[in-house]
C-alpha cells in the first residue's frame, strides 16, 4: 500500500480523506439516478417481463387447448372410423347372407322348375301313353275286329256291340297274361 | 490530459505516478464542484438515465435490439443478484440495486473509456457515499422488518450462541455490522479503482517516458504499452467485478437484516 505513504510525504492529500464537494454531488447524482431509474425505467421493463409471462403462459394454454382439440378430434375420427368399419362388417355380413339365401331360393326355384318340368314330362308322356293306348286299343280293335270278322266272319258293324267284344276280348288277353 | 502535465517534467527523468496524479484541479477557477470526478458522476447519471429510458421507454414483449441490450442489464441485476439474494421480498429493492450497479459499473468504465480516462470511484468520497446508502438501507429495512429492539439485540447477542461466547462474539457483531461493513464496502471499491488506475499511469507513461529516450530505451517502451494494453483489458474485468462485488454484498446485507436470525 505505497500509494498511501506517497501521501504522507507533504504537500499531497491523503486519498482516504473526501472531498465534502465530491460527497454531496455523490449523494444528489445517486439519489437523481435511483429516481429517475425507479420511476421511469424499472416500471417498463416489470411491465415487460410480466407481459411476456403472460404472453408465454398465455401461448401454453393455447397450445394445451389445441392439443385437446385435436385429440378430441382424432378420437372422434376413430370412432366414427370403427362405426364405419362395424356397418361395413354388417353390411358384408348381411350381403353373404342374403346371397346364401337368393342362392338357395334360385336353388329351390330351379328344383321346382325341374320337379315341374318332370312331372309336366310325366304327364305329357302318361297322356302319349293313354293316347297311343286308346288309339293302339282303337287300332288294335279295329284290327282285331277286322280280323276276326274276317275269321269269323260275321259282321261287326254295331258299334256298340264291337266295343263290348274288343274289351271283352282284351280283358281276356289282360287276364291271360 | 495527464500526459501533457507529465511531459513539462520530462527533464528530470521519469516521475512514477503517485496519489497528485488524482487531485485534478478544479476547472473553472476555485470551485470544488467543477473538478472532473464531479463532472464525470454527473455525465454517468446523464449516460445511464437516457441509456435506460431510451431502452426502456417501448417496452415490449418482443424486445427491440435497444430494449434486449438495458434489459439483459436489468434482468442481471433483478434475477441473479436480487432474486437470488434475497428471496421473495426482492421486487421492491430492485431499484436500489440496480442504480448502485449501473452507477458503479459506468463510473468504473470512466477509467479506460478514451478521453475520459479517469475512475470516479478513485476519489473516496463518492465510495463513501454509496457505502453509506447501503448502510443506512441495510440496517433500515431490518429494523422494519424487526423492529429497533428485536434487531439490536439480534445482532448484539446472536441466537444459538452459548452464553460464554456473547463476550467475543458481541462486540466483533457489533464492529462487523456497523463498522466492518461500510467501511470495506467503499474501500474496497475505492482501492481497486485506485489502484488499477495508477497501475494504468505507470505503464502507459513509463512507456511514453522510455519512447523519448535513448535508443535502447525506445525499443522497450513498445513493452511497456503492450503491458498497459493488455492491463486495460484486466481493468475492464475488475471494474466490472467490483460494480458486481458491491451489489451483490448489498444484496447480502439487505438479505441477512430480512432474515429471521441474523
Amino acid at each position: 500500500m505505497n500509494k498511501f505513504y506517497f501521501a504522507a510525504e507533504g504537500e499531497t492529500l491523503n486519498p482516504l480523506i473526501p472531498h465534502t464537494s465530491e460527497i454531496i454531488v455523490g449523494a444528489v447524482a445517486f439519489t437523481l439516478l435511483f429516481l429517475v431509474l425507479r420511476s421511469k425505467v424499472v416500471p417498463m421493463f416489470e411491465k415487460a417481463f410480466t407481459a411476456r409471462t403472460e404472453a408465454i403462459q398465455g401461448g401454453m394454454e393455447r397450445a394445451e387447448k389445441a392439443q385437446l382439440e385435436a385429440q378430441r378430434a382424432l378420437s372422434q375420427y376413430n370412432e366414427q372410423l370403427s362405426k364405419a368399419r362395424e356397418e361395413a362388417q354388417t353390411l358384408r355380413e348381411e350381403a353373404r347372407v342374403q346371397g346364401v339365401s337368393i342362392v338357395e331360393e334360385l336353388r329351390a326355384k330351379a328344383q321346382e322348375e325341374a320337379a315341374r318340368i318332370t312331372s309336366a314330362a310325366h304327364a305329357s308322356i302318361e297322356a302319349e301313353r293313354q293316347q297311343a293306348i286308346t288309339s293302339l286299343r282303337n287300332e288294335v280293335g279295329a284290327l282285331a275286329v277286322e280280323l276276326a270278322s274276317k275269321i269269323v266272319g260275321e259282321s261287326l258293324d254295331d258299334q256298340a256291340r264291337q266295343s263290348r267284344i274288343v274289351d271283352r276280348f282284351l280283358d281276356d288277353l289282360e287276364k291271360s297274361k | 490530459m495527464l500526459a501533457f502535465v507529465r511531459s513539462s517534467a520530462e527533464g528530470e527523468g521519469f516521475v512514477p505516478p503517485s496519489t497528485k496524479d488524482f487531485e485534478l484541479p478544479p476547472i473553472f477557477g476555485d470551485n470544488p464542484y467543477t473538478t472532473k470526478p464531479i463532472f464525470l458522476v454527473l455525465l454517468s447519471v446523464v449516460l445511464i438515465s437516457v441509456f435506460f429510458i431510451a431502452a426502456s421507454r417501448r417496452a415490449a414483449v418482443v424486445p427491440s435490439k435497444l430494449q434486449f441490450a438495458g434489459e439483459s442489464v436489468y434482468a442481471f441485476v433483478r434475477n441473479d443478484l436480487a432474486k437470488d439474494v434475497i428471496g421473495h421480498e426482492f421486487l421492491r429493492f430492485v431499484p436500489y440495486l440496480f442504480t448502485l450497479f449501473t452507477f458503479i459499473l459506468v463510473n468504473n468504465w470512466f477509467g479506460i473509456i478514451p478521453l475520459l480516462q479517469f475512475p470516479t470511484m478513485s476519489h473516496v468520497g463518492f465510495a463513501y457515499v454509496l457505502a453509506a446508502f447501503t448502510f443506512f438501507v441495510f440496517h433500515y429495512v431490518g429494523i422494519r422488518k424487526h423492529g429497533v429492539f428485536k434487531y439490536i439485540k439480534d445482532i448484539m447477542f446472536m441466537p444459538g450462541v452459548p452464553k460464554a461466547a456473547y463476550i467475543l462474539i458481541t462486540p466483533l457483531e457489533i464492529l462487523t455490522f456497523f463498522l466492518v461493513r461500510p467501511l470495506t464496502l467503499s474501500l474496497r471499491l475505492f482501492a481497486n479503482m485506485f489502484a488499477g488506475h495508477l497501475l494504468l499511469l505507470v505503464f502507459i507513461l513509463g512507456g511514453e517516458h522510455l519512447a523519448q529516450g535513448a535508443l535502447g530505451l525506445k525499443l522497450v517502451s513498445p513493452f511497456a504499452f503492450g503491458i498497459g494494453i493488455v492491463l486495460t483489458f484486466f481493468e475492464f474485468m475488475v471494474q466490472c467485478l467490483q460494480a458486481y462485488i458491491f451489489t451483490l454484498l448489498t444484496a447480502l446485507y439487505i438479505a441477512g437484516a430480512l432474515a429471521d436470525e441474523h
